[in-house]
């Protein structure tokens, strides 16, 4: 049971980070659910908003990979 | 006897740091080298094609990075040169590959970014094309995966980020700056609207950059782990399973990440070209 405590700090402050990342999953699953409960309603405006629809899950990824970001800098770079 | 002292210290130094790239090199393949018990993120190792370390043959041939770029460019040409050289009205099946790819990234940069950003039509058909190419290059069993490394997505997206700034205060003046002061809001809330408008200006590069990268990296990566299980009797099932499943998402993310890219570099340009919110 040796080892380094702030090297231990770093691997639970990396996998906390991680949590980020299922958090994006749920705002991903929350704008494609919105667009295909929309897109069921009124399927011939449906065509023309799949690229709002991209652009929308792009943005709410985004910041699940900031999470992933400081994931990343915590196992390689700190 | 200065120059004497430095000059032994120069020839000393350059066999200590070959020896020290070698033992590096050596224990990267000793490691995890050889059969089934394999690092999954050994696959992203860039290393030179010919050569064993140490040699000066290693330090100045390509490396598989530049390999697997090349090939997706050569591709790339393959197919909207050659395909397309017969230019026939009933078009062959490379022909309309080509004129579908061309004709989806031209309504794509005509709807989102408006008539005027046609003339950065090339620009963002190369991105597409060659983030496309390279990700299903990638498929490729055994191949390397360019776009996986941040160093490869970083120029692309630092790239965007610069011209579309350049191209705003052209296009703008210091109009371009009403980006980020949002006439819609209540007054009392600009300022801070404002401040939140720049931090997220100067974060998309980033964004932008690790979403491909990221999601290419985890990808593999994951196969890779899978790939993992077939040492154990037990799981290999299990592996046979989880690769064939994974590799069927990965062709989808291959396609929607380049999609992605390319449809925020259009939105970002459409913001450059129209700055009003």
């Amino acid at each position: 049971m040796e080892g380094n405590v702030a090297e231990m700090g770093q691997f639970i402050g990396a996998g906390l980070a991680a949590i980020g990342s299922g958090a994006a999953a749920i705002g991903v699953g929350n704008v494609a659910g919105n667009f295909l409960a929309g897109a069921l309603r009124n399927p011939s405006a449906a065509g023309a908003q799949t690229a709002t629809l991209f652009i929308g899950i792009a943005f709410a990824e985004a910041l699940g990979i900031f999470a992933f970001l400081v994931s990343l800098l915590l196992m390689f770079a700190v | 006897m200065e120059n004497d002292a430095t000059d032994d210290v120069t020839a000393g130094e350059v066999p200590d740091t070959e020896a020290a790239v070698d033992a590096v090199g050596v224990t990267a393949e000793a490691d995890h080298g050889g059969g089934l018990s394999f690092h999954p993120m050994d696959q992203f190792i860039v290393k030179p094609l010919f050569g064993d370390a140490g040699d000066p043959v290693y330090w100045y041939t390509i490396t598989n990075a530049t390999f697997w770029m090349l090939l997706t460019v050569a591709c790339v040409a393959l197919l909207l040169i050659v395909a397309t050289r017969g230019r026939a009205i009933v078009p062959s099946r490379g022909q309309s590959v080509a004129e579908l790819a061309y004709g989806f990234v031209h309504k794509m940069v005509e709807d989102v970014s408006g008539k005027d950003a046609l003339v950065f039509f090339p620009y963002i058909f190369t991105l597409f094309l060659f983030i496309l190419f390279s990700n299903f290059l990638a498929l490729i069993p055994t191949s390397f995966s360019p776009t996986s490394h941040i160093a490869v997505t970083a120029v692309m997206a630092v790239a965007v980020f610069v011209t579309v700034t350049v191209v705003g205060f052209v296009k703008n003046g210091t109009a371009f700056l009403s980006l980020f002061w949002v006439s819609s809001a209540p007054l009392a809330l600009r300022p801070i609207l404002a401040v939140i408008e720049v931090i997220s200006y100067f974060v998309r590069p980033v964004s932008h950059s690790v979403r491909l990268a990221g999601s290419i990296m985890a990808g593999h990566a994951v196969l890779k782990v899978f790939a993992g299980f077939a040492a154990l009797v037990l799981a290999a099932p299990l592996a046979i399973f989880g690769v064939v499943a994974i590799y069927g998402l990965e062709v989808l993310v291959a396609a929607i990440q380049a999609y992605v890219f390319t449809i925020l570099t259009c939105v970002y340009l459409k913001d450059a070209l129209h700055p009003h919110h």
